[in-house]
């Protein structure tokens, strides 16, 4: 027997130590909190930071002197004169005078400036308002995109290595003068993909992606709420429904890309649909958020207590009158929740979409769900791999579109839940 | 007419026979003295005569609409001459691709052989007749199906019994949807594999160390073979997920246990939220926050430190997955520590020891089973993760264990293989097949295996 004494003082010694061992594992798990918190802010402040320019663009404003000389164009309504025309001198022309140190060498370094779409602009502007020919007009055209970086990224060396030392002293002449100017990107929302990055927008994105929910919802929802009252409701206990179960539950870990190639095989091979539709992203995101769908709806009628049940049964219901009259009106705020958050998960997957040809260059905005077209995840994903600067942009302000998206969606779902909602 | 079209007109007269039945049941009542004389409410006789109505036409439109291309595409390559005959499916699709030009008028019928312009005035012949035959007899079937369910309505008819029926069969159709889900996995994945194995041997997939699955477009080209060996994108798949785990583990572990044991229940309702913000991003933006933040500061950091870093290393993608799977080490880390009962708490703090003692040696013991499956579900997830390997991740498969070298993923494959133009007897595309179907399985089994020790564990306190 060990004196009581001596164990007390061996006890109070070792205390420092293990209050100490206490400390230090408190240490860790506040060490993690700060880890993985610490890293969802970098990841979006990376994010808003690569990204916000993208919401800007660069123009420039001009008075381009319609003449017809220059244009080679007499008469603006001839749709063969105005093919042959020149619609690039004046725009240089009208730079040239802006910039008189620009010398007859430097043209194509003006050129570089305006983006290589503004004269098909100016063009169709003419084509429009023939009155115009002979006349000045002021009209506001894109900057090229090498302007536009530069222009937003002022003393960064990465984004001005495509301008030479001419061209950004230039650029920042003309921004002096009010002729180059920053504003709202309205391009971006309101057009489709395009090769330039001044004029690539997110809106057949965006499009493709609501027709892909949409078909997702139609066909996921009732699906879903119906296997679920199946499962929990009429299903005996056998063989087949614990298979069901099962299958269920192994369905709702599978990898996506897993469902990309049951699309790829089964609806594109073999019932022969087309690529790249929206109609198919939208069976392929529906047999993958089915599982989820299924279990949070499960979950919401094994919440509504029995004693609705046994009151409707009661006074004579028939099982399905129970439920459908009953259960069901209760269980789907629920159903509704779940659905919502499956909802947002099918919007930013992008993996399967790849392989049912989802990743094409699609500059027209889609018009149903048959036609080719692209989601928001796919178009960050194609832009991203761009080795252009102005991509890279444009693929992290389409990240905080489609981020605005989910935000919103999940919002809506705890919104739903906090308001409807019943306590028992 | 086309099938949306007709969609919609049998919505219509589905609709019709609705409300035809309900006023039929109706008048059938009045003689009666009252509905209640009737054995069910209008309601359910209206309903059965709609899905009279409906059911045979839309089955026999489905029907028709997913298997009219392939029949006709047999009836229209069975008339060609027998030595034009395609051999295989691919020349097949090409032949007919070539009829459907010609029927279009995108080729002219003058410069092709004359059989094949018979056959595209066959295709667009069919095509048309198809057209107006499947109409004729959906409509009809529609209306007759649902004369009869109109007219035999009955007072004595128990409607509503029968209407319960067919619901019942829908809903367990619905729930059958998982397992024709799977089904359809399994068969569209291994019946593929299966062709790919008849093309490149057992052993020099399982076994092969090299990878490079280009296949020759002329025979007698250098290499025409391809290799197919799976080694080296397994290992990187592993590597990649073992870096991921190596971040995750640690910091889920430990902010779990930080938020059930320490946290109040202010920072609780906080920072749970938020670490589960985590799981709701997006994996394309991972790989975007891999690819161009992640990857490029690490081969920045690697060449300060005087070492050699791949600009697409193994350690950007590992890392940013880690991050991703996070939240879902913690959630359920969290879920089995909660679940471990308070008299062990209860207990072991009474005794003097400290919270953590008690963390370590009793509750996390207790609570281990659990934590191992979740790791194993998040192992799972790492595995099968596609964008952030894609985008972050390189194309080339070395076989090394150096996380600052670039490696590949089979899912990194499966999209290189498969985006684009595929050929559905090469041994290139059916590749990709083979290593889906390996990642099925192995996914698969971590599922299975995580789930029942989570299950058998929750059982053990219930």
């Amino acid at each position: 027997m060990i004196d009581p004494k001596k164990q007390a003082e061996i006890v109070h010694k070792s205390l420092k130590k293990r209050y100490r061992k206490e400390k230090r594992f408190r240490a860790y798990g506040i060490l993690a909190i700060t880890i993985a918190l610490a890293s969802l802010i970098v990841l979006f402040a990376d994010i808003i930071n690569k990204g916000h320019t993208g919401f800007l663009k660069t123009t420039i404003t001009l008075d381009v002197e319609m003449n017809a000389e220059t244009m080679y164009l007499e008469d603006p309504t001839d749709p063969d004169a105005v093919r042959m025309a020149d619609f690039v001198e004046p725009l240089i022309q009208s730079l040239s005078e802006i910039l008189p140190e620009a010398t007859e060498e430097d043209r194509g370094k003006l050129r570089g400036l305006i983006n290589p779409y503004a004269s098909s602009q100016l063009r169709d502007e003419l084509v429009a308002n023939p009155d115009w020919m002979g006349t000045t007009q002021t009209i506001t055209f894109l900057a090229h995109s090498n302007v536009d970086v530069y222009n937003k990224h002022k003393g960064n060396e990465a984004y001005s290595i495509k301008l030479s030392e001419e061209q950004q002293q230039y650029v920042d002449k003309l921004r002096d003068k009010g002729v180059i100017e920053t504003s709202f990107n309205d391009v971006f929302f309101t057009s489709g993909d395009s090769r330039d990055p001044a004029r690539a927008g997110v809106l057949g994105a965006i499009v493709g992606s609501l027709l892909v929910m949409f078909v997702t919802l139609v066909l996921s929802f009732p699906i879903g709420v119906a296997a679920a009252i199946y499962l929990e409701e009429f299903a005996p206990r056998n063989r087949i429904t614990d298979f069901i179960e099962v299958n269920i539950n192994n369905l709702a870990a599978v990898p996506s890309i897993i469902f990309g190639l049951l699309g790829l095989a089964v609806f594109i091979n073999l019932f022969g649909m087309p690529r790249s539709v929206p109609f198919v992203g939208g069976l392929v995101l529906t047999l993958m958020t089915l599982p989820t769908i299924i279990i949070s709806s499960r979950a919401a009628i094994k919440s509504v207590p029995p004693s609705i049940r046994e009151a409707a049964e009661g006074v004579g219901a028939s099982k399905m009158q129970v439920v459908l009259h009953h259960v069901l009106p209760l269980a789907m705020p629920g159903m509704l929740t779940g659905s919502i958050i499956g909802m947002a998960q099918a919007l930013g997957e992008t993996a399967p979409l790849l392989l049912i040809g989802m990743v094409a260059f699609i500059v027209e905005i889609p018009e149903g769900f048959f036609d080719a077209a692209t989601v928001l995840p796919v178009q960050v994903f194609l832009w991203a791999g761009s080795p252009e600067l102005a991509f890279i942009e444009r693929a992290s302000a389409a990240i905080m579109v489609l981020l605005a998206f989910l935000l919103s969606m999940n919002a809506l779902a705890i919104w739903l839940r906090k308001r409807l909602e019943r306590r028992w | 007419m086309q099938p949306a079209n007709l969609f919609f007109l049998i919505l219509a007269l589905i609709f019709t026979a609705y409300v035809l039945g309900y006023f039929r049941s109706k008048a059938l009542a009045r003689p009666l003295g009252g509905v209640r004389h009737l054995k069910s409410l209008p309601g359910y006789y209206a309903v059965r005569a709609a899905l009279w109505c409906g059911i045979p036409a839309l089955i026999i439109l489905v029907l028709w609409a997913s298997f009219e291309n392939q029949i006709i595409q047999m009836l229209v390559l069975g008339t060609l001459a027998p030595e034009i005959v395609p051999a295989s499916p691919g020349e097949a699709s090409l032949l007919m691709s070539q009829i459907n030009n010609i029927a279009s008028g995108a080729l002219s019928s003058g410069s092709v052989d004359a059989s094949l312009v018979n056959a595209a005035e066959l295709l667009t012949n069919l095509r048309q007749n198809s057209n107006t035959y499947m109409t004729m007899l959906v409509l009809s079937i529609a209306v007759l199906a649902g004369f009869v369910g109109w007219y035999r309505i009955q007072p004595k008819l128990n409607a509503r019994e029968q209407v319960e029926i067919i619901l019942r069969w829908f809903f367990f159709s619905c729930a059958a949807v998982a397992i024709m889900t799977t089904v359809g996995i399994v068969f569209s994945v291994f019946f593929e594999t299966v062709r790919f194995f008849g093309m490149v041997s057992f052993t020099d997939f399982f076994f092969g160390t090299s990878w490079s699955p280009q296949v020759a477009l002329r025979a007698d080209q250098v290499g025409s073979g391809g290799a197919f060996g799976m080694i080296p994108l397994f290992t990187g798949t592993l590597l990649i997920s073992a870096i991921a785990l190596l971040v995750a583990v640690p910091v889920g572990l430990f902010s779990a246990i930080y938020l059930s044991e320490y946290a109040n229940k202010h920072v609780r309702s906080v920072v749970k939220p938020l670490l589960e913000l985590l799981a709701g991003v997006p994996t394309v933006v991972y790989g975007f926050f891999a690819a161009l933040t992640v990857a490029p500061f690490i081969a920045n950091f690697a060449q300060t430190l005087g070492m050699n870093a791949s600009s697409q290393s193994a350690l950007a993608a590992g890392l940013v997955m880690g991050i991703m799977i996070i939240p879902f080490v913690s959630s359920l880390s969290d879920d089995v520590i909660n679940a471990v009962p308070q008299s062990l708490r209860d207990g072991s703090l009474a005794l003097g020891s400290t919270q953590s003692e008690t963390m370590k040696k009793v509750i996390f013991p207790a609570a281990l089973p659990g934590i191992m499956g979740g790791i194993l579900l998040a192992a799972s997830r790492a595995i099968g993760e596609t964008m952030i390997v894609v985008m972050a991740a390189g194309l080339a498969a070395n076989l090394t264990a150096n996380p600052l070298q670039s490696v590949t993923t089979v899912t990194v494959q499966i999209v290189t293989l498969l985006i684009g133009d595929q050929e559905f007897d090469s041994p290139k595309t059916l590749a990709a097949f083979a290593l889906g179907a390996m990642l099925f399985i192995v996914t698969l089994l971590l599922n299975v295996i995580a789930l029942k020790i989570v299950r058998k564990y929750r059982e053990q306190y219930d």
